[in-house]
């Protein structure tokens, strides 16, 4: 069997990789990538803990091919920061500990962020249904449903 | 791990012999979400698979000139979502398919997947039932139609032929005083497979139902098209009286399982009170309220 060459573009940067035919796009981002931010929590898209944008949309990676990343625009959590500078969602994440043991974060801002970019100004209802996809074991949700909508509120001030 | 080869042809064409050639160890891939679960679970081993996204016609919504939409079996829950026209003119379908999975899943999801996963309980299929889809096949022996209703053969069978791929959805032309629902039965409030999911679309005039369609879900092997629910709502007012003649009918027409979900008793109850609820709003809708 021959591996595949995939040419993509990932956070902005072009990349390339090979892999096997049936592996996942997250099986590429953690393993040839080496970009580990992304987790597999379930493997079977119920936890949302690999969520990255394709093409500036939200999907699993664990239920992506990673053949299928070909000529495709890919952002991942490592493409959040830019150098030193934390995205706003992050910095709140922190400021406010909207999380615990971490695994499900990367997945919860890379969506938090897709769903800001889409509607700036969510409602508290609005929030939990966009993250319905991205489980969270330790924090009860509470504290990342304010994080995001603190953010926003945030960002809308900083925008006016 | 077996051989895999990956296919991702630019051509119906193409993907027909692609997929034909390979037989029995070929797949379709359309947004994956059942079939890498399924490729992940051991579940499906397939030999090849045949990505069909790059195929224009797989991928694209088009309102055609009479006023029918055709959509493009791959095309993902979120982006019908985003089309202009397609949610004022099918509000019921477009909430099906949105119901399918999480923000991520609707990224890729697709309408055909749904329907091809044949899972009886697939939300999106008794709102296209009720819709009066006609889907479009291609195989190696050429084109053919088939009402919506006629594809799922039992629970992951459909009655696609050998070689054949599911190409479109064609959805007919609203007269005036049409519109469409869709509700689903699950214990909480998202992320859930239908306990009992219904579809209605009706045209009002003056106040009086001309015309109906019903689609059952998760109460039988397959998705059910309910004429006698139907045949009860036209030519009424939707009155009590023929809102529960056609509950009735979708409660008789349940052969559902008992499992975890529900028991067969709470879904053949729960067919005929969804139908009421759906049926009401998709009247509120054509009347011209939201």
């Amino acid at each position: 069997m021959s591996k595949m060459h995939v040419t993509t573009t990932i956070n902005g940067e072009p990349m390339e990789f090979l892999c096997e035919p049936g592996d996942t796009m997250l099986d590429a981002l953690r393993g040839p990538l080496g970009l580990t931010g992304s987790k597999e929590g379930c493997a079977s898209g119920d936890c949302g803990a690999c969520s990255i944008m394709l093409d500036d949309r939200l999907v699993c990676s664990c239920l992506m091919l990673s053949a299928e990343a070909e000529g495709r625009d890919i952002r991942t959590i490592e493409g959040m920061a830019h150098g030193e500078h934390l995205h706003p969602l992050q910095q709140k994440f922190l400021e406010v500990a909207a999380l615990q043991c971490g695994i499900c974060t990367s997945g919860m801002l890379v969506a938090s962020d897709a769903l800001l970019k889409k509607n700036p100004k969510p409602s508290e209802e609005e929030v939990r249904f966009w993250l319905a996809g991205n489980l969270c074991r330790c924090t009860g949700y509470d504290k990342i449903v304010r994080a995001v909508l603190e953010t926003a509120a945030e960002m809308q001030e900083a925008a006016q | 791990m077996t051989d895999i080869r990956y296919l991702s042809p630019n051509t119906l064409d193409e993907a027909i012999k692609a997929f034909a050639a390979a037989g029995n160890a070929a797949r379709i891939l359309a947004g994956g979400t059942d079939l890498l679960v399924q490729m992940r679970s051991g579940a499906v081993k397939p030999g090849v698979i045949v990505d069909i996204k790059k195929i224009a016609e797989m991928t694209t919504i088009e309102e055609t000139a009479d006023g029918g939409f055709r959509i493009g079996a791959a095309v993902a829950g979120a982006v019908l979502g985003e089309h202009p026209r397609f949610g004022k003119v099918w509000p019921g379908v477009l909430e099906a398919v949105n119901l399918i999975g999480s923000t991520q899943v609707q990224g890729r999801a697709s309408a055909g997947g749904n329907l091809c996963n044949s899972s009886p309980a697939a939300d999106s299929v008794p709102a296209m039932i009720a819709a009066g889809a006609i889907v479009t096949l291609q195989g190696p022996n050429g084109r053919r139609e088939m009402p919506v209703e006629k594809v799922p053969a039992g629970p992951g069978r459909t009655h696609l032929l050998p070689g054949e791929i599911l190409v479109s959805f064609a959805l007919p032309p609203r007269p005036k005083g049409s519109s469409d629902a869709y509700l689903r039965m699950i214990p909480r409030t998202e992320m859930d497979i239908a306990v009992v999911g219904v579809g209605v679309s009706l045209t009002l005039k003056d106040g009086v139902c001309t015309a109906a369609r019903v689609g059952l879900g998760a109460v039988a092997p397959t998705v059910l098209l309910v004429e006698a629910a139907a045949k009860a709502l036209i030519g009424s007012k939707l009155d009590a009286a023929a809102l529960n003649a056609a509950a009735a009918a979708c409660s008789a027409a349940c052969r559902p399982i008992d499992d975890k979900r529900g028991t067969i008793v709470y879904r053949t109850k729960v067919a005929g009170v969804l139908l009421k609820r759906t049926a009401a709003i998709a009247a509120k809708r054509a009347a011209g309220g939201n």
